[in-house]
């Protein structure tokens, strides 16, 4: 079971502002049904440029329902140009935290406030114009790099988490690795999180995380009868192949990022980002 | 009526049972005093054989075999690896295995992985299943070829409830010289069993599932079947499954299967009665609500329910503020982001699959309980139909 906030549990069972607003100056439908959550945001504008109104309809989980829920609250009174400032990040907190694996549901929130401003204002939604990525959920490239940018994504499951993408067949796995490296070396060293005492050559670096590689993670996933090959470094990522018991093991993903991960940034450098081959 | 409010309504007995109050009193004397390994050389030790041995004879008993054709194991995930595993090892030259779309994650996860854990390429034949979850058995019967080293197909599936023939598809195996396998957790218990006659090779148990404790499970090996032991070790099991015996655990799955024998007619029969009612109840109060699975090839206790265009996690909770357990096939419930793929293999449209809710019951569950739930659903449904973006157009 999910463990849920109190605040989101209190916005699934009773939400406020369900239904839609009839002559709405602004809506805006996200999702599908295929995907599994869908939201449709009704707005009220005045000519102060002041939303006076907000209702949604939902179609989702807990969690779906209570962030549309949460969102509509926040927006009533809220000016249009505040309202443009508004990320999943502020509608996740304002909910208390959400499960990491729910985090899309908060993203929803988001782009439909987006689509309904768009439609307010009459303009086309910069998201929605970039390159599908993912086929499953129908995400733009535009819309991946956002997350990354805003939320400080450092791998493919935390995109998915995000934005869904690679959560269906997996096929776009690669091209979202990719989108990853790409944005992470465009953002500065402070979102990075890179320290600067700590810059070192490629070749230091590698010979650092083979060390530690064989000096702590190796005896410790041996002892649960895995094992560990390293297989590639390049730039921030690290590419390993688990063997052993932890092959095709169910919890392999956790081994990778909250162990091997956790390691290799604590004592290498702290913006690695260690993804399995495969 | 009693207060309905603070009381469990378990309808997820698919998921797992609650221990029956005989199996705990039977296991309690070999959690306490009766401590011994029944592999010791001092009569304290040896007084708990006997206790195994009668265990070995129930399952036995209720399944239609000879005791030593039951290995003990610790679940139902054991048997299932143990049985594919040893049929790969048992022909090393075949290279194919012939499964279903539709299997419990541990037979499936571990045929798509097949690779990693042999080290060997495999080519696996996943069969489909029609809309009502059943088999088309011309096209089974077409998948097996000379380099089929194993079949594994469940007996019942945990979702739907839906029945494999199982032993006809056995017999068309072994016709070939084909190992089967049949992954039937869902099956003992619920549906008389007898393997006296049957092709069937390895069938795995798990207790969990008929009101014994969680973690001993039982893989039937077949007289005369080839067999290569999954965990080496002691001397336990005739050296088919070392490992000191989980005894309390063996002792209270004997007694789960005895009362499981026991109350076969009134599983198929009362319990089958109240499936039915809940079921014919939901699907005539709820507007757009839809069965998934054979009406009548299934198991009597299991109804799995889809409701159009709301969605499954939503549905669990606010049965939850109820107090009535269920399970649903929906993307948000596993942590992934798709819906079943029992349902999905099935064709159910994403507009039901996201819906679905799989009541699963068991002889504890009274009339009451189906009247209450008769009660609750149709508006907790209808409040989330009435904030669903899909309801009113599709209404």
């Amino acid at each position: 079971m999910w463990e849920y906030t109190e605040k989101v549990q209190e916005h699934f069972i009773n939400p406020k502002n369900v239904g839609e607003i009839e002559g709405a100056d602004g809506v805006g439908n996200v999702g599908s049904i295929a995907c599994g959550d869908a939201l449709r945001l009704t707005i009220k504008v005045d000519e102060n440029k002041v939303i006076t109104d907000a209702k949604f309809k939902t179609f989702g989980c807990a969690s779906a329902i209570a962030s549309s829920s949460v969102l509509t609250e926040m927006l009533k009174g809220m000016k249009l140009e505040e309202a443009k400032k508004l990320t999943n990040d502020d509608i996740a907190k304002a909910l208390g935290g959400l499960p990491k694996e729910k985090m899309h549901c908060s993203v929803m929130g988001r782009e439909a406030l987006e689509a309904a401003i768009a439609d307010y204002t009459g303009t086309i939604l910069p998201m929605a114009q970039g390159e599908i990525v993912c086929e499953c959920f129908g995400v733009t490239d535009l819309e991946v790099i956002r997350a990354i940018r805003e939320n400080q994504l450092k791998s493919v499951e935390e995109i998915t988490n995000y934005t869904k993408a690679g959560g269906g067949c997996g096929k776009c796995e690669k091209r979202l690795s990719q989108i990853l490296t790409e944005t992470v070396d465009d953002l500065p060293a402070q979102i990075k999180g890179v320290k600067k005492e700590k810059r070192m050559t490629s070749l230091e670096k590698i010979k650092k995380i083979e060390e530690v590689i064989e000096r702590e993670i190796k005896p410790t996933l041996k002892k649960d009868g895995g094992d560990i090959r390293l297989i590639d470094v390049d730039g921030n990522f690290v590419t390993v192949s688990l063997l052993g018991a932890c092959a095709g093991c169910h919890s392999s993903r956790t081994t990778l990022k909250d162990y091997v991960e956790k390691k290799l940034r604590e004592q290498v450098l702290d913006s690695l980002v260690v993804e399995e081959d495969r | 009526m009693t207060d309905t409010t603070s009381k469990v309504i378990y309808m997820d007995n698919n998921a797992t049972t609650r221990i029956a109050p005989e199996v705990l009193e039977a296991m309690m004397p070999y959690l306490t005093d009766l401590y011994g390994n029944p592999s010791s050389m001092h009569s304290f030790g040896g007084r708990v054989a006997p206790a195994i041995h009668a265990a070995r004879q129930a399952i036995a008993d209720l399944i239609g075999a000879e005791p030593e054709e039951i290995v003990f194991t610790s679940s139902g995930t054991e048997s299932d690896s143990t049985a594919i595993l040893s049929a790969l090892q048992t022909y090393p030259e075949k290279n194919h295995v012939v499964t279903t779309r539709v299997e419990h994650p541990a037979v499936k996860n571990l045929c798509d992985n097949l690779d990693i854990f042999t080290g060997r390429k495999y080519h696996i034949t996943r069969l489909h299943v029609n809309g009502d979850g059943t088999l088309d058995l011309q096209k089974y019967q077409d998948s097996l070829t000379d380099e089929t080293a194993i079949v594994s197909a469940m007996w019942a599936n945990n979702e739907t409830g839906v029945i494999f023939p199982v032993e006809e598809m056995a017999q068309m195996a072994n016709d070939r010289g084909i190992l089967f396998h049949t992954d039937a957790v869902q099956a003992v218990g619920k549906i008389p069993i007898d393997l006296s006659s049957s092709a069937i090779n390895f069938l795995s148990i798990s207790g969990h599932k008929l009101h014994a404790p969680k973690g001993v499970g039982v893989l039937y090996i077949r007289k005369g079947t080839p067999f290569v032991p999954f965990l080496n070790g002691g001397h336990q099991e005739h050296g088919r499954r070392g490992g000191t015996e989980n005894v309390a655990s063996i002792v209270g799955l004997g007694k789960a299967c005895q009362l499981a024998a026991a109350a076969m007619t009134e599983e198929n029969t009362r319990v089958r009665a109240l499936r039915d009612k809940l079921e014919t109840g939901l699907l005539t109060t709820i507007p757009k609500a839809l069965l998934n699975g054979h009406k009548e090839l299934r198991l009597p206790n299991t109804a799995n329910i889809s409701f159009e265009y709301v969605e499954g996690e939503a549905i669990l909770l606010h049965m939850n503020q109820h107090n009535i357990c269920a399970s649903s096939g929906s993307a948000c419930t596993s942590g992934s982001l798709e819906p079943s793929h029992v349902l999905r293999a099935m064709g159910v449209p994403f507009t039901a699959a996201h819906g679905s809710i799989r009541y699963s019951l068991s002889i504890y569950n009274s009339e009451e309980e189906i009247d209450y739930v008769l009660a609750t659903m149709p508006d907790i449904i209808a409040k989330l139909r009435a904030m669903s973006p899909f309801w009113e157009e599709n209404s």
